[in-house]
């Protein structure tokens, strides 16, 4: 294994601060980063977006690969044929009942993957997938699509259609310093990735009805419009301050729910929105 | 518990702009704020509260000039969901420094968008400048309504400021009556959600500020981040603003301090009773979704 130089720019929490709760705070790495993890990305019944969006992070994906992240399962962007042993694996797509090999890889990749991700809204809740009722070109006899969660354990959730290059990146970022980091780091990691991993456990059916459900039903609700301005299909609009779904219109992506406030908060994690948005900066510099 | 997050400063300021203060409703610190911002090309746009087709109903806005500005300056009791074009502010209206100005549940909300952009592409590094206002409740606009016309006995459209201070909510018309109700009748009006909101001086913004704690006419600031900081020093060096030290006015932060912990005190205890609202077949109580456990 080549030696890797330190990730560079921790985060320390400017000096002045009057602090006076006590919050988490990145702290410099003591010693070289030795080795980098490893990612796969393994492609199911999904268009695509997914692995496009993480070459959307540009020169940041570079910089990943360079320090951070060895690529070394994902369709033609990787020249390996199999499901290899992988730190991370992201899954992107819902699993096709119909294709065997489809269950197999997915299977296999369970095996073989420390951390497996439920990779967009298609893997986590079924997406527009769900909508399938067979009879399309050019598999007219594929018609039942599952989320992966059907199929195998899910250790964690990154909803959206298509998902976010900033947050497959943080997610990456975090798993980097949960398995090669120091106990401050992983702290921080595992603070941070909590909640995308209850994601994981809560369910694999989303809709905009959550908002609903979960939100207003449960008297949790303040208006903040978020979860329209997340809606990547706009189904969700502000109505005298509340969100009202257009379910026809929904995709059952997951975003609008995972993105509001008030699905969780966990103030750990958001107390300290400056020393980590400078720490996860400072690492792709 | 710190009930007023971190920060770098607190100090009393007023706008020296004479045109913001005629609109704004304590110091005008916000829309003098991101009128030096849009003057110094910190921001491209503010996501304000601007007007709407109804009479004091908000409706979030990309302003990009001082004029849009003042037209949306000026508190309104009534939601205003900001964050519904955060990500339409980067993509549609193509700005690559945004200003933001919330209620500290819409800076939490933007301070989520940035740390988990899960539906929030290309946003977290383009949030330039977010400003927070104090906030102890908020109101529907049905619930706004019911105080203005039936409490209070005027008509939303001849309102011209409406004010919560003191104890009472007050309504300014444009023809000079003053009409008044005790701020406690207003509880049973106050939106679920607020019930739950932990946060009153917007801990989480890069400024944050509020009338409380200083003279009418003046507003009390708390400067957080080091963004925060940086605009705030060189707004004060552009001669925005004219400041006393917080501790030479009067109610002063000991007001804000005791305020906000009456809030948190009060909706933590909301918080912890929704977890054995209930009752289980076996005796034991059951709860509601708390999101500060989990999603
Ligand atoms: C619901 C609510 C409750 C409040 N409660 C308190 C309180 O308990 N104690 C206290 O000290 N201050 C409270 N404030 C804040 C206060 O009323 C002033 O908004 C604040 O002092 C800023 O005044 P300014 O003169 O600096 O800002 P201005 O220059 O007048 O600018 C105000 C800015 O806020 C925006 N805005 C107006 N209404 C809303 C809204 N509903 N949602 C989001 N943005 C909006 C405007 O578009 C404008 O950009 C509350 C504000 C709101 C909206
Ligand atoms: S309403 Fe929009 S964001 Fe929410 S699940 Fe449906 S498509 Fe996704
Ligand atoms: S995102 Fe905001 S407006 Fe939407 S459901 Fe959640 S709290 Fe309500
Ligand atoms: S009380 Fe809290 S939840 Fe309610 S509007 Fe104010 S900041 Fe938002």
């Amino acid at each position: 294994m080549v030696e890797k130089p330190a990730a560079e720019k921790p985060a320390v929490k400017p000096s002045d601060v009057i602090v006076k709760e006590k919050v988490e705070v990145v702290q410099k790495e003591e010693k070289p980063v030795a080795e980098k993890i490893t990612i796969g990305e393994l492609h199911l019944s999904g268009c695509t977006g997914c692995l496009v969006t993480i070459a959307d992070n540009y020169e940041g994906l570079f910089k990943l690969l360079d320090n951070y992240a060895d690529l070394v399962y994902a369709l033609t962007l990787v020249d390996v044929r199999h499901v290899p042993e992988m730190d991370v694996c992201l899954v992107e797509g819902s699993c096709c009942l119909d294709d065997e090999l489809s269950i197999e890889e997915l299977k296999e990749a369970r095996a073989k993957s420390k951390v497996l991700v439920a990779y967009g809204g298609c893997a986590a809740y079924g997406n527009i997938t769900r909508f399938c009722r067979g009879g399309q070109w050019n598999q007219p006899g594929q018609e039942a699509f599952v989320p992966i969660s059907e199929i195998v354990d899910v250790d964690l959730y990154i909803p959206s259609c298509p998902p976010c290059p900033q947050e497959v990146r943080n997610v990456a970022v975090m798993a980097y310093l949960l398995l090669r980091g120091n106990e401050e780091q992983k702290k921080l990691a595992t603070a941070y990735l909590t909640p995308l991993m209850q994601l994981a456990q809560r369910g694999n059916e989303a809709c905009g009805c959550d908002l609903m459900y979960d939100v207003i039903n449960q008297g949790l609700c303040m208006g903040c419009g978020t979860c329209a301005g997340t809606c990547p299909v706009r189904a969700v609009t502000m109505e005298y301050g509340k969100p009202n779904v257009n379910r026809d219109q929904c995709i059952k992506c997951g975003a609008c729910y995972a993105q509001c406030p008030r699905s969780w908060f966990n103030f750990d994690v958001m107390n300290n929105y400056e020393g980590i948005m400078d720490a996860i900066k400072g690492a792709m510099q | 518990m710190d009930v007023l997050g971190n920060y770098k400063s607190v100090i009393a300021a007023r706008s020296t702009d004479k045109d913001i203060l005629k609109k704004s409703q304590d110091g005008g610190i916000i829309t003098t704020l991101f009128a030096y911002a849009l003057e110094e090309g910190i921001i491209d746009g503010a996501i304000v509260a601007g007007p709407s087709a109804e009479p004091w109903r908000p409706e979030p806005m990309v302003a990009t000039s001082k004029a849009e500005l003042l037209a949306a300056a000026g508190t309104r009791y009534t939601i205003s969901p900001n964050l519904y074009l955060i990500k339409e502010a980067t993509r549609s209206y193509g700005l690559d420094r945004v200003g933001i100005v919330g209620t500290p549940c819409q800076i939490q909300a933007t301070r989520k968008a940035q740390l988990y952009p899960i539906g929030m592409r290309d946003v977290d590094d383009k949030i330039a400048l977010a400003l927070g206002i104090f906030c102890m409740e908020n109101l529907s606009y049905q619930a706004l309504e019911a105080i203005v016309e039936d409490h209070c006995n005027q008509k939303m459209e001849s309102v011209k400021k409406m004010d919560i201070g003191k104890g009472k909510f007050t309504v300014y018309t444009e023809r000079g009556a003053v009409s008044q109700m005790p701020l406690k009748l207003i509880h049973k009006y106050v939106q679920p959600g607020c019930h739950v909101c932990l946060d009153y001086v917007a801990n989480l913004a890069d400024i944050s500020s509020g009338s409380v704690g200083s003279p009418d006419g003046w507003s009390t600031v708390f400067v957080r981040s080091m963004k925060g900081n940086a605009v705030w020093d060189g707004a004060i060096a552009a001669g925005c603003f004219e400041t006393k030290p917080i501790d030479q006015v009067k109610p002063g932060l000991d007001l804000v301090a005791k305020l906000a912990t009456e809030k948190i005190t009060k909706n933590q205890k909301h918080v912890d009773e929704r977890k054995t609202v209930g009752l289980k077949a076996d005796g034991t109580p059951k709860g509601l979704r708390n999101p500060y456990e989990s999603p």
